[in-house]
């Protein structure tokens, strides 16, 4: 299990640079805040501890904590990512031609 | 069932990595967060289809707590607040390792009978974790202005405390890996943890936080990835060594930007003792002052403008003022561009978020090396907030602190107005003779009430 984990460890890394590195400046702050949201992930590691292994008052606790942790890194992340990226969306050219599109009264803005 | 949940989480990794994919364009990029967020999605399924799961009105707080929190957060936010709602965001993923790796410590007495990986990879998680949890809240208080921006710092003993508080959390890390099973030392382990994150980032100044949210951000990604090796959550693995790479890849470009090794960034300290130097470049040398309708009748007779935006504008919020300057100036058929520069503002790509904010078409947004070559064939640059970022001293002068530094290249158009809000030097404490070229003008004042002036100028002529 070791093994395989490893494995997949380094290759998530490299991986991890071949998709990145071809992320344009312009996207570097939601990428970031992507990236965030991702490694939220941890709210899995408190689940499964609190489901399956913890016993004590304090354990229960501080799982409840890691898990509203991890839990506010997951939604926020991600709700704050498509609050940037959908400001980065309509403004180009190729969707420009949304904006003349006639309004229900027939005027075009 | 255990085969069904792993399968669950290589789904969920594989989305993870073509929603990431998806980022590389903006027309994209909101779908592949989509994406990710499903994968995420289907990764807490498959944890709660784990054999033998219970405690479900706890997990069920947990996570409600965390969306009553985070959802509100993430909605209200403004856009010029993001670098701290990220170190915010970050922390608390730090914050959620380190709790869990110590809930691992005590359920298993000290990790008695676990593989020495599992151990190892709960310490570092227990470490790293706390690291990124105080780290990132003080980077959080600093940018939120609960903490001074400046430098805070021991001096020249910084660097010994530092070490010191490093060593006693790998120090009681070790311990515990070496047999003991003390709760003392994994309670010294996240408090020597917490104690280094907080002196390693409260000497860091406010314009080296780009560098600081990426290199938390890659700590809390590998602390992730090692807590998700302890759990064996194939998902948790792939997800945090990502983050872990991009952070370190954001991390890295930031300080190229800055010209900068990262271990100098976290020494931390830059622009406290960056006095010495300003006094050399300040003398008494004066500088020109102009006023809005004057800089409005220069706008409206250039060919090409270039705005060269900073934290400035983020401070004063002039990212709207800034597009309605533009557009009036478009109108006019006067060409605008953008120059920004890798480190403007505090976080990676900070601007560029402002401005889409604003709805400037990212087309005209341009980066460092690709618009450098243009201020010469330009009419007036309209600095906005910059001021490091613009130094010719960087490039000229051998002694400053920032010599080596890339600028964008402002002092090479024909004409420079600069709005500042006085002549008070930049974050580093440098100087910046931009200021006193022939060709270069101030506009003081607040800068979005400065933009407004000139708009409403332009708009009179």
């Amino acid at each position: 299990m070791l093994v395989a984990n490893l494995a997949i460890l380094v290759l998530a890394g490299f991986v991890g640079v071949a998709v990145i590195s071809k992320v344009p400046n312009t996207l570097h702050t939601p990428l970031m805040s992507g990236t965030n949201a991702i490694h939220g992930i941890v709210v899995l590691g408190g689940i499964l501890l609190l489901g399956t292994a913890a016993t004590g008052v304090l354990e229960k606790i501080l799982l409840v904590v890691a898990i509203a942790f991890g839990t506010i890194n997951v939604v926020g992340g991600f709700l704050v990512t498509d609050r940037m990226l959908e400001m980065f969306k309509g403004r180009s050219p190729a969707t420009s031609p949304a904006q003349a599109r006639p309004s229900p009264n027939g005027a075009v803005r | 069932m255990t085969t069904f949940v792993s399968v669950l989480y290589v789904l969920a990794f594989s989305l993870f990595i073509y929603g990431l994919m998806g980022l590389t364009g903006p027309r994209t990029a909101v779908r592949g967060n989509l994406i990710a967020a499903t994968g995420m999605a289907i990764a807490v399924v498959a944890v709660l289809l784990t054999p033998r799961m219970g405690n479900w009105p706890l997990i069920a707080l947990g996570v409600a707590l965390g969306t009553l929190v985070g959802v509100p957060a993430a909605r209200t936010v403004k856009m010029t607040a993001m670098p701290q709602m990220v170190a915010l965001f970050n922390g608390v993923g730090g914050g959620a390792v380190a709790l869990i790796a110590f809930v691992e410590f005590r359920t298993t007495q000290g990790f008695a009978g676990e593989p020495a990986y599992v151990l190892v990879a709960s310490l570092f998680g227990a470490v790293v974790g706390s690291v990124s949890f105080w780290g990132s809240l003080v980077a959080f208080g600093k940018l939120q202005g609960l903490v001074p921006g400046r430098p805070i710092g021991l001096g020249q003993f910084q660097q010994v405390v530092n070490a010191l508080l490093l060593a006693g959390a790998v120090g009681c890390a070790v311990a515990i890996g070496l047999g003991g099973h003390s709760e003392l030392l994994m309670v010294g382990a996240l408090a020597f943890g917490a104690a280094f994150g907080v002196m390693v980032v409260l000497p860091i100044g406010g314009a080296d936080m780009p560098v600081v949210i990426s290199l938390l951000n890659a700590l809390t990604g590998l602390s992730a990835a090692a807590a998700g090796l302890a759990l064996n959550i194939t998902a948790m693995i792939v997800a945090g060594m990502i983050v872990g790479a991009s952070g370190s890849i954001l991390t890295n470009l930031m300080a190229k930007a800055m010209n900068r090794s990262i271990p100098a960034i976290v020494r931390g300290g830059f622009g406290g003792g960056g006095g010495a130097a300003a006094v050399g470049v300040a003398g008494d040398r004066a500088v020109r002052e102009t006023n809005a309708a004057d800089a409005a009748i220069q706008l409206a007779y250039a060919n090409q403008v270039i705005v060269v935006p900073g934290y400035g504008m983020a401070v004063a919020q002039a990212q709207y003022a800034v597009r309605d300057l533009a557009k009036l100036l478009e109108e006019k058929g006067v060409e605008v561009k953008y120059a920004i520069h890798p480190v403007a503002g505090r976080m990676p790509g900070h601007m560029n978020v402002l401005l889409a904010e604003a709805d400037v078409p990212y087309e005209q947004l341009k980066d460092m090396d690709e618009i450098n070559g243009e201020f010469s064939r330009t009419d007036l640059a309209l600095v906005i907030g910059a001021n490091d970022v613009t130094n010719p001293a960087a490039r000229n002068d051998p002694g400053s602190p920032i010599h080596g530094m890339p600028i964008l290249n402002v002092d090479e158009s024909k004409a420079v107005i600069v709005l500042k809000r006085s002549m008070n030097t930049g974050f580093a404490g440098i100087d910046n003779p931009l200021y006193y070229e022939p060709e270069t003008e101030m506009l003081f004042g607040d800068a979005k009430a400065s933009v407004e002036a000139v708009t409403s100028e332009l708009k009179a002529l």
